[in-house]
Order: C-alpha cells, then structure tokens, then sequence
C-alpha cells in the first residue's frame, strides 16, 4: 500500500552563505494512512520546519514531498489544503479571538466549499458535537471556553474541513493533565472513527508511548531514528534517544526501573 | 525542627465588578529548614497565588483581600511594614519563576544583574567584587565560561542556560527559603532534568528550604520531601512523597496520577467525567521524612 505522505531527502535551509541555517537535513519517511506518527526532539530540532513544508507554509529547499501518491507542489490546490490541516499548541491564540468559535470552524468550509451553502451552519454543529462540546457553543467567543474546550474546537475545525492528515503541533502542552488526558482519547478515537494519518510532534515523550505507532526523532534538523514505538522505548538504538527518555520525570517504579535500564545519562 | 514557613488557614478573595470572589479557601501548610515541599495542582488552583502571597506581592493589590497567618522563621509577616517585607525579598525569601528568559531583564548584562543581586544583601559592594562573587556562583551551577556569560545580555544565552543563572541569582544571598514556580517548565525535557538535579545538589548544600510549585507530578517525585496536593483552593492531600506515591487517598490525586501517560505505556487512562468525588474532605499521611 502507498504511503498517505512520503518525503524523500527534504531539507530546508533558512539564509545562505556561512550564515545560513540548515533547519531540516535530509529526512525521508513515510506516514501510512491510518497511522499515528510521533515527531520527537528538542527546541530547534526542525519538527516545526518539518510540519510547515508538510502544510505548504514554505517549500522545502531540496526533496520531495508526496501525498495519496502525487507529488505536492508547493503552491497547493485547494484540495490539498483542506486534506492537510493543523493543530496548533495553543488553542487561545491559534483561534481568531474576535469571531464566534462557529465562525471560525465555518470560514474553512466556506473557503473549500464543503456542504450547501444553507447546510454548513448544521455541519458547524455537527463537528462540535464530535468532539464533545455542544452544538449551541458555536456562538461563542473563544475567550468563553476554557483552554481543553479551545482546543476541541481546534480539533473540530481541522476535522471539519474532510481532512485526512492532521498535523498536531504540541497539541496538548498548554493543558492540565486530566484535561489533556480527555484531549488525547478523543484525538485517538476520532482517528480510528474516520481512519485519519496524525504527524504528532512533542517533546512529551510519555505520551508518544501511548499515541503513537511509530517515532521519529529529530536532532539538529537530522532524522537520528525512527521505528515502531515499542521499539523505540524497549531497545533505543541511539544515544540521543537514550537521553531523552532518561530526561523524562516518571511518578512509577516500573518507569523508573525502564528509564534506569537504560541509562545513557544526561548530556554534558 | 522549626518551621522555616508557616501558613495558616489562608484566604483570598478578588473583588470585581460582579462581587467578590474566593480563590483560596483556607489553606495550611508548612515547610520545615532544609526540607523540599512541592504544592502540585492544575491550572487556577491557587498554586502561584500562595506562592505571591508569601513574598507580599499580592497583598499589594488593591483588589485582593488576603486573611491568615503567615510566619517565616517565627516572625509574623502579617505585621512586617511594606518595606520590611521588601527587605525580605531577593535575600531571605528568594523566587525563580518558570520562564527564565523573560524574569531576567533583557536590557542590562547578567553581569550587572547579578550585582543588583548581590547589593540587596550588601550594599556598598563595589562592582569588582560583586563580578568575583558572581563568577564563583556561576561556576557551582556548572557555568565555567563566566566572563563571557556575566558580559551577554539574557537573549544571547539558551534558555537552559538562563534558567542556571535565575538558579545562582536565587541562591547568592544564602535564602533560607527559595519558592520556585514551575522552573523547567519552558525547557527541553534533558535541559530540565539537568537544571533541576543541579537545583537538588545546591539546595541541599547550602540547607535551603524550598517552596517547589508545579503540574507535573513526574518532577514532583523527583524533587521534593513532602507534598501538598490543591485543588480549586484548597488542600486535598498532603504527605511524605512516597506515601503520596504509593498509596494515593483522595479522589483528586487518584484522579491525577491515572491520567499522567507513562512511559512504560499501557495506553491511555479511562477518566469519569464527574468531578464532586475531587470535594471530599483532605487526606492527611502521617509520617515525618524531617
């Protein structure tokens, strides 16, 4: 089966001459359809560069990109906009404060002219509802809502435009833990109801261990290694990933016991 | 032991426009010398506004209302006049706060932060002297380049390394009680485990309690002797850390402690939505680490 993305030797590089930043080197890998790919590493990795080329934010320096076995250009169709959306970290600022939060999941319907025209006030109410929030919240502001509620509707918007990747970037870092928690099962049950592909990046390293099938991670702009997700966390081939999940707080003794098995110790 | 911090029965109220509101209802705790307490709970518990009120910052605010005993070292800070309880600050009562990068000021060097630091205690030390002392309070937070960093200004250092400059300014005038909200929070997950196993050694060097305030209950093990559990304002649990651990007892810190993902996976946690078990009354564990 063909990969739903694919990238092939994608490298950007922000500036040129001896001044200039290599922020993604290199990096081929596949996210099939259905999947859950956790893009890990540490500020300045290049996961965000990584997520901008994959929406057409910028193109890449050198590379490929394909989707559903095309190759994407880097001015994208309206069909390949709304087939990739994003969810960003913090729901509060990524949510245009002066609309209703209806409004703003409405404008991505409106743009790929999804639904009749009389009808897509109904499909508003409907993507809420699928992420557990009431229809009648599509009058609010975000400011009424509460940071887990933002970030639902977040959801509701990307999903509402017929997506079939979603790019979660930090999803959950702004929330408390019991409301990320909630966040996390409806992002996973959204995913098996409608077979979605997510691009997942954290640095949140225990919660990649329950959402994700396979891992990426990223150092220096570099792909260090990449392999199923039990993989990654029983038998790390890399140093690199040995440290991060020796970094990782852990509040049980069978963690403790996993992270002291492995050992690599912290950086200098 | 004596009690380095004592907090008893703390009230707060905000009035607004729509009357007033109460936010914490009542709180106690304690920290005894030299011992680590962590206060854990979400957001809006009334974590960072404890924290506010032991320094007298917010009973600078015209709309909050604060009832209850604070003591630090046996003395009654509710009688302290403004500017002893600004003598205070900065010297016995130290803070780190949890983005390094924006509580250091971006238009002076570390150099001469540092001095200002350092001239709360003592006034009249002159700049030369006040540069020696930093260079050695850097280098016991593993900074060994301290001319060049003592030169930059904030922007032109990591956040990593910001957060160990934060850690020396905190620590130089020899506190005896540093509250340290959400520090590591705004870093990379090996920088804040380096950061915070650095904080450990230099509490425990120099016997300085400490006020560690935080969500995440990963660190909170890490760290502290003691743990007090809040939830919307009030205390629900409070113990020794490994008893909290082992064998949570209220409903909230069950709660809590199901929904953190671990590492060893297992998946995610099933949680009910209903909350009013989170109001039953507080869970003492008995039991000293002191």
């Amino acid at each position: 089966m063909t990969p739903l993305l694919s990238l092939r030797h994608v490298s950007k590089t922000f500036g040129s001459g001896p001044r200039a930043v290599h922020a993604v080197r290199d990096v081929s890998l596949d996210v099939a359809q259905g999947e859950c790919l956790a893009v890990v590493g540490e500020s300045g990795s290049g996961k965000t560069t990584l997520a901008n080329m994959i929406l057409g934010v910028f193109g890449q320096s050198s590379g490929e990109i394909w989707f559903d076995g095309k190759g994407l250009p880097v001015r994208r169709t309206l069909e390949h906009r709304s087939a990739i959306q994003l969810v960003q970290q913090n729901p509060l600022s990524s949510l245009n404060p002066k609309r209703s939060v209806g409004a703003s999941i409405r404008l991505g319907l409106d743009v790929f002219g999804i639904g009749a025209r009389s009808d897509r006030w109904r499909l508003v109410e409907d993507a809420l509802e699928e992420v557990g929030l009431p229809g009648h919240f599509r009058r609010r502001p975000p400011a009424a809502l509460s940071g887990g509620q933002c970030q639902r509707v977040a959801i509701a918007r990307a999903l509402a435009c017929q997506s079939r990747l979603v790019i979660l970037d930090e999803p959950t870092s702004a929330l408390d833990v019991l409301v990320q928690a909630r966040v996390l099962r409806l992002l996973e049950d959204l995913r098996r109801l409608k077979g979605l592909s997510y691009v997942f990046i954290t640095h949140d390293l225990s919660v990649v261990r329950n959402v994700a099938d396979r891992v990426a991670v990223f150092r220096a702009g570099k792909l260090v290694e990449c392999a199923e997700t039990r993989a990654i966390f029983e038998d790390p081939q890399v140093g690199y990933t040995r440290q991060l999940i020796g970094a990782v707080p852990v509040i049980a003794d069978d963690e403790l016991k996993l992270r002291e098995s492995l050992s690599g110790g912290l950086p200098a | 032991m004596s009690d380095v911090l004592e907090v008893r029965d703390l009230r707060l109220r905000f009035r607004g426009y729509s009357g007033t509101s109460e936010v914490l209802h009542g709180i106690s705790l304690n920290i005894r010398a030299g011992e680590r307490v962590a206060l854990v709970g979400e957001s809006g518990s009334g974590k960072s506004v404890t924290a506010r009120i032991v320094l007298g910052l917010l009973q600078e605010l015209p709309s909050a209302q604060v009832d209850g005993g604070l003591f630090f070292e046996g003395e009654d800070l509710n009688r302290l006049s403004r500017r002893q309880w600004r003598a205070l600050r900065g010297t016995s009562i130290s803070m780190i706060f949890q983005d390094p990068t924006s509580s250091l000021n971006p238009v002076f060097t570390i150099g001469t932060q540092f001095a200002e630091v350092l001239r709360r205690r003592d006034p009249r030390l002159s700049r030369e002297a006040a540069d020696e002392r930093a260079g050695t309070l850097l280098q016991s937070v593993s900074i060994h380049d301290h001319a060049r960093v003592l030169g930059a200004y904030p922007f032109q250092l990591s956040g990593g390394m910001n957060q160990r400059v934060v850690i020396a300014m905190a620590l130089a005038n020899h506190p005896s009680l540093l509250i340290a909200d959400e520090p590591g929070t705004a870093l990379d997950v090996t920088v804040q485990a380096q950061t915070l196993k650095l904080m450990h050694e230099l509490v425990e060097r120099s016997g300085t309690a400490v006020l560690f305030i935080s969500h995440n209950l990963g660190v909170v093990r890490e760290f502290a002797d003691r743990v007090f559990v809040i939830y919307r304002g009030r205390i629900v649990e409070q113990g020794p850390t490994p008893a909290i651990f082992e064998d949570p007892g209220h409903a909230y810190t069950r709660a809590l402690m199901a929904a953190v993902p671990r590492i060893t996976g297992g998946g995610l946690p099933e949680l009910s939505d209903s909350e009013s078990a989170f109001l039953e009354p507080m869970v003492v564990h008995e039991g000293d680490t002191a």
